[in-house]
């Protein structure tokens, strides 16, 4: 067993875990956090993708120590004092959930993406996803949804910042 | 039944091999230490980049290590640097990193595409240079475009460091002769060629994304005087390793690099010298050889167009 130290969805947290299983596991039955979810363990689909100092990573390959000291987002993090993240009333309004099982994983590149682009292009938008299998919606969903995000986005900031700002 | 003596220690070996489990995960912050700590260890301990084709092997058994030695926190293993003859990669930048890196783009585009090529965007920012080359699959994507740029590896292990062609280093599919329990690759050396050059690559899949390639083709012509002074033309995956069309290299020698029948012959010459394997995920061999000659045609076009 290793000592791992590192930050999750902006909480310090110290755990003894096992070298040789994967973040996504330590993630789910350690941690709880079972908003990240594993499809193919083999980094084919997407389900399990987190932000690893705000990149979207695999975790079901990770090995869990290559978490040491470094800052993890999950699903569960990204509402705000119990209100969702403008990605995630998109979601919903564009109906861009339907199982849900490989939405977590979407959101979080769809975060990373938005943080980039304030108004990504259709391409960028479609490269940004192309790591994520979903067997429901057919993506055309994801589309509007994350439109629809980054006007909601742009609004908030407004609202927060003023004009211009 | 009686096994004889070799036999069984050899299973128990094999046995004990299996069972090896993941005991320890370091972080050495120097080149130094990380070989110290192969050393130490004695073959239990293995260098561990990105992690994501060697996490699946121990799971699955393919390999073992009891201490992972992680070159991801070192800062020189990420390095990038332009010299006046060469760009220097630290072989433990990932995919993505290389892709979105704009002096890379602007000597080797081959290397920026066959990056941005690697499975998913998930998969391109943990997974690195260094990784894929050791990893040894002879159609990576960033290492075929490696290859037609002639890039060498620094390589520092127990017995010293030493720089060889990274195209000399593939054994067999899989199969590399950097050996992770007692080396490292140290830096990525990728020359300028003299005068003007240019290189391309290209590749087809069954998806865009997330597919290993049917085939791709990386390729790098060198002009001096009006006249192709020296190409370099790889396919995979044809071989156990990354395939150079020596036949057609030699062909584009003293040829104009305008010359769009030149460059026609010569991608056909690559598909008689290829011999591709008929497979059931990526395709009947010959489906798979003509595809040779349109993607090594596609890159010398390209190639030719962005000498300017
Ligand atoms: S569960 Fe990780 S990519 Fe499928
Ligand atoms: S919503 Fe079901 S897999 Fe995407």
């Amino acid at each position: 067993m290793q000592a791992l130290k590192c930050v999750v969805n902006g909480k310090d947290v110290e755990v003894n875990v096992d070298p040789s299983r994967s973040l996504v596991d330590v993630l789910r039955t350690d941690l709880g956090l079972t908003g990240t979810k594993k499809g193919c363990g083999e980094g084919e689909c997407g389900a399990c993708t987190i932000l690893l100092d705000g990149k979207p990573v695999n975790s079901c390959i990770i090995p869990v120590m290559k978490a040491q000291g470094r800052n993890i987002l999950t699903i569960e993090g990204l509402a705000e004092a119990g209100e969702l993240h403008p990605i995630q009333e998109a979601f919903i309004e564009a109906g861009a959930v339907q199982c849900g099982f490989c939405t977590p994983g979407v959101i979080l590149s769809a975060k990373s993406l938005l943080e980039e682009f304030e108004n990504p292009s259709q391409e960028e938008i479609t490269e940004a996803l192309s790591g994520h299998l979903c067997r429901c919606t057919g993506y055309l969903q994801f589309y509007d949804a994350l439109k629809l995000a980054a006007e909601k986005i742009a609004e908030k900031k407004k609202a927060t910042y003023g004009y211009g700002g | 039944m009686t096994i004889n003596e070799s036999t069984g220690q050899a299973l128990e070996r094999e046995r004990a091999g299996r069972t090896m489990k993941v005991a320890q995960h370091l972080f050495p912050g120097k080149i130094e230490e990380c070989i110290e700590m192969l050393a130490r260890y004695g073959g239990n301990a293995r260098i561990v980049a990105g992690g994501t084709d060697l996490f699946l092997w121990l799971k699955e058994g393919k390999a073992s290590a009891e201490t992972l030695v992680d070159v991801s926190c070192i800062k020189e293993m990420k390095a990038l640097e332009e010299r006046s003859d060469c760009l220097i990669l630290g072989p433990g930048l990932t995919h993505a990193e290389v892709a979105s890196n704009p002096v890379v783009r602007r000597y080797f585009p081959a290397l920026s595409d066959g990056c941005r090529s690697v499975g998913s965007p998930q998969i391109r920012n943990i997974g690195t240079l260094g990784g894929n080359i050791v990893s040894a699959q002879p159609a990576a994507d960033s290492v075929v475009p490696l290859v037609a740029l002639g890039a060498e590896c620094e390589i520092r292990g127990l017995s010293g460091s030493r720089t060889e062609l990274l195209e000399e280093l593939f054994l067999g599919v899989g199969k590399s002769r950097v050996d992770p329990t007692r080396e490292v690759i140290t830096r990525i050396i990728v020359k300028k060629p003299e005068g003007k050059s240019g290189n391309a690559f290209a590749r087809i899949a069954p998806r865009e994304a997330m597919a290993l390639p049917v085939i791709n083709a990386a390729v790098q012509l060198t002009v001096d005087a009006g006249r192709i002074s020296a190409a370099r033309i790889v396919t995979a995956p044809v071989a156990v390793a990354p395939f150079r069309a020596r036949k057609a290299e030699e062909c584009l020698i003293g040829k104009q690099p305008g010359s769009i029948g030149d460059l026609k012959r010569a991608a056909k010459i690559a598909e008689e010298e290829a011999k591709p394997r008929d497979s059931l995920v990526r395709g009947s061999g010959e489906y798979r050889k003509a595809l040779v000659k349109d993607l090594v045609e596609q890159a010398l076009l390209r190639a030719a167009g962005s000498l300017g």
